[in-house]
């Protein structure tokens, strides 16, 4: 049995708690919201792409600490790399969570404190919701994402 | 309250190690901690009684009912036909035939409005729900106003959880028909006042229908007494087995009401001219209902009814408030539902801890809540919240399960303290 402790990281609760780049910016270029009705979890991904690079990437939302902790920690993984980085951080990162024998890959960086949500089940769409509504942004699709 | 009802005239003492005993589920671990269930809102757990029943049935006086001639059919006929008269008792109900059997709360809710609804409903028409509904009681009426144009207006509810009556008085006009209400809300626990609301319906000419799904298992109910029109039960929730329930109804609205859905068994003669319904009650048990189930929810009714509603209601009440007390001595814990008139459901937050958070917590130290909207989103939307933590408590919990509840939460803000 997992313990608690290897879900709720220091990391995952610092982050749940103060979340970084939370807010709406000034001017939005490209946004997306995801919404998982399960259990009410809603995040927006404000997204700004220049050069086929994230510029800029902020969020905002309500939901558990693991999902809360997941997008704070989504905006700083992919601010900076190009949208195709972006795409195979969220591959690894979904093959973290859904795999049984994956380990963390260097590419996922601080991202690899989530390798406890697998032994979770019903927790892991709390931690793909962010990212789900990541990839809807850069697609800038304009229908909302939900993770039924 | 009448003072002989049968139904809450217990036979065996309440005892709650003995009761616990009757649950074979209860000495299971999880994660190599026991078990102490905290859900019996959402399902109740099963006695051995009810177990037993579903086996025997299978393995001894299984047949399909009302069809055959021969000795098996008749007399699994019998015990289906006897489970009528088991909650004809539970409810107090006059007649065996105003008992419906369903497979489930939400089914039932669904009859009476395609059925009494779609009948008797014009564009207009009011029906008066409450903001504590359950989305079982919110969207059969919605798919009814679809198809009719009737009206929805909700009875609202103060930070509390408490109904507003004088908002009520106000709600109700000469073209309110119907006031559909729970007898015990599933994330607040407050138990409205029936009778009065049944009352203050009838004088305006308008019908009451109540939904009895967390009532039943936790309070002694008297359907003549509260004089309502429809009461619904869920077998589920009342330790019997799931895709189970029935639909109380007075003798004289089934008689004028159509059928719900159409089939076998509902009818007295069929061509393909014109075809002759069945009386009542079976006019509304099309097809091959939960056979097995429903005579095991008969022996669910009798654990209960042998237990007293009253003394359930009693112990429960105790559990409740040792809850309340011990929790509220918790700094960051936050009660949802301080209505005086409040059944054995207990909704809490605690500081500004995602309930999912807390649930997994919890579920490692072995407590089993129910964390979520509670499917009453209008409700939580009015009280301003996503989402709670929920403990209810059932026949089979202690004192102890509530210290062990506490300790848990006490974990949750360790954790995110
Ligand atoms: C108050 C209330 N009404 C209705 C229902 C629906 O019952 P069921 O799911 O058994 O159809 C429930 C249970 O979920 C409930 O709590």
């Amino acid at each position: 049995m997992s313990d608690l402790r290897d879900l709720y990281q220091e990391v995952i609760v610092d982050h749940s708690k103060r979340p970084r780049n939370f807010g709406k910016p000034a001017s939005v270029h490209q946004h997306a919201d995801g919404h998982n009705p399960l259990c009410g979890d809603t995040v927006t991904v404000y997204l700004t792409v220049e050069g086929g690079k994230v510029a800029e990437v902020s969020f905002e939302g309500r939901g558990c600490a693991i999902s809360m902790a997941s997008a704070s920690l989504m905006t700083e993984a992919v601010k900076d790399k190009t949208v195709a980085e972006a795409r195979a951080i969220f591959e690894h990162f979904h093959r973290l969570l859904t795999g049984k024998d994956e380990f963390p890959d260097d590419a996922l960086d601080k991202l690899a404190v989530f390798e406890g949500v697998r032994d979770y089940p019903v927790r892991v769409k709390c931690a793909t919701l962010p990212w789900h509504t990541l990839v809807a942004a850069l697609e800038s699709r304009a229908e909302a994402v939900s993770t039924e | 309250m009448n003072a002989v009802v049968v139904a809450t005239k217990a036979k065996r003492p309440f005892d709650v190690a003995r009761i616990r005993a009757d649950f074979p589920i209860l000495a299971r671990t999880v994660y190599d901690k026991p078990l102490v269930f905290l859900d019996s809102a959402a399902s109740a757990q099963k006695p051995r009684a009810v177990i037993d029943v579903l086996s025997r049935t299978y393995e001894n006086e299984y047949a399909n009912i009302h069809r055959g001639v021969y000795y098996l059919s008749q007399k699994t006929t019998d015990a289906f036909e006897a489970a009528r008269e088991t909650a004809r008792r539970l409810l107090n109900a006059r007649e065996a035939k105003e008992i419906v059997f369903v497979r489930g709360g939400t089914e039932a809710i669904n009859l009476v409005a395609q059925s009494w609804g779609f009948a008797n409903l014009k564009a207009g028409d009011e029906v008066v729900l409450t903001e504590l509904e359950h989305h079982s009681n919110i969207v059969p009426w919605q798919l009814l106003r679809d198809r009719t144009g009737i009206v929805i207006r909700a009875i609202p509810v103060d930070e509390t959880g408490t109904l507003d009556m004088d908002a009520y008085a106000k709600l109700l006009n000469p073209r309110t028909k119907l006031v559909a209400v729970t007898h015990c809300s599933n994330v607040t626990g407050t138990v409205p006042p029936i009778k009065e609301i049944a009352r203050m319906a009838h004088a305006q000419g308008a019908l009451v229908l109540v939904d009895g799904c967390q009532s039943a298992p936790r309070l002694a109910i008297d359907v003549q007494d509260l004089d309502c029109d429809f009461y619904v039960v869920t077998g589920h929730k009342l330790y019997g087995p799931s895709g189970t329930g029935f639909l109380y109804g007075k003798a004289e609205l089934l008689d004028a009401m159509p059928p719900y859905q159409g089939g076998g068994g509902m009818i007295r003669r069929v061509s393909f001219e014109r075809t002759e319904y069945a009386e009542v009650p079976h006019r509304f048990e099309a097809g091959t209902p939960n056979i097995a189930g429903t005579i095991g929810l008969a022996a669910a009714m009798d654990y209960v009814m042998d237990l007293g509603l009253d003394a359930i209601e009693r112990h429960e009440a105790k559990v409740l408030d040792y809850a309340h007390k011990r929790l509220s001595e918790i700094n960051s814990v936050r009660i949802v539902g301080t209505a005086k008139d409040k059944a054995s459901i207990l909704s809490f937050n605690i500081g500004e801890v995602h309930p999912h958070d807390v649930g997994t917590i919890l579920d490692r130290e072995g407590v089993a809540v129910r964390v979520g909207h509670h499917c009453a989103q209008p409700l939580m939307d009015k009280l301003g919240l996503v989402a709670t933590v929920r403990a209810s408590f059932g026949v089979y919990n202690t004192m102890e399960d509530v210290d062990a509840l506490c300790a848990a939460v006490q974990k949750v803000q360790r954790f995110f303290g």
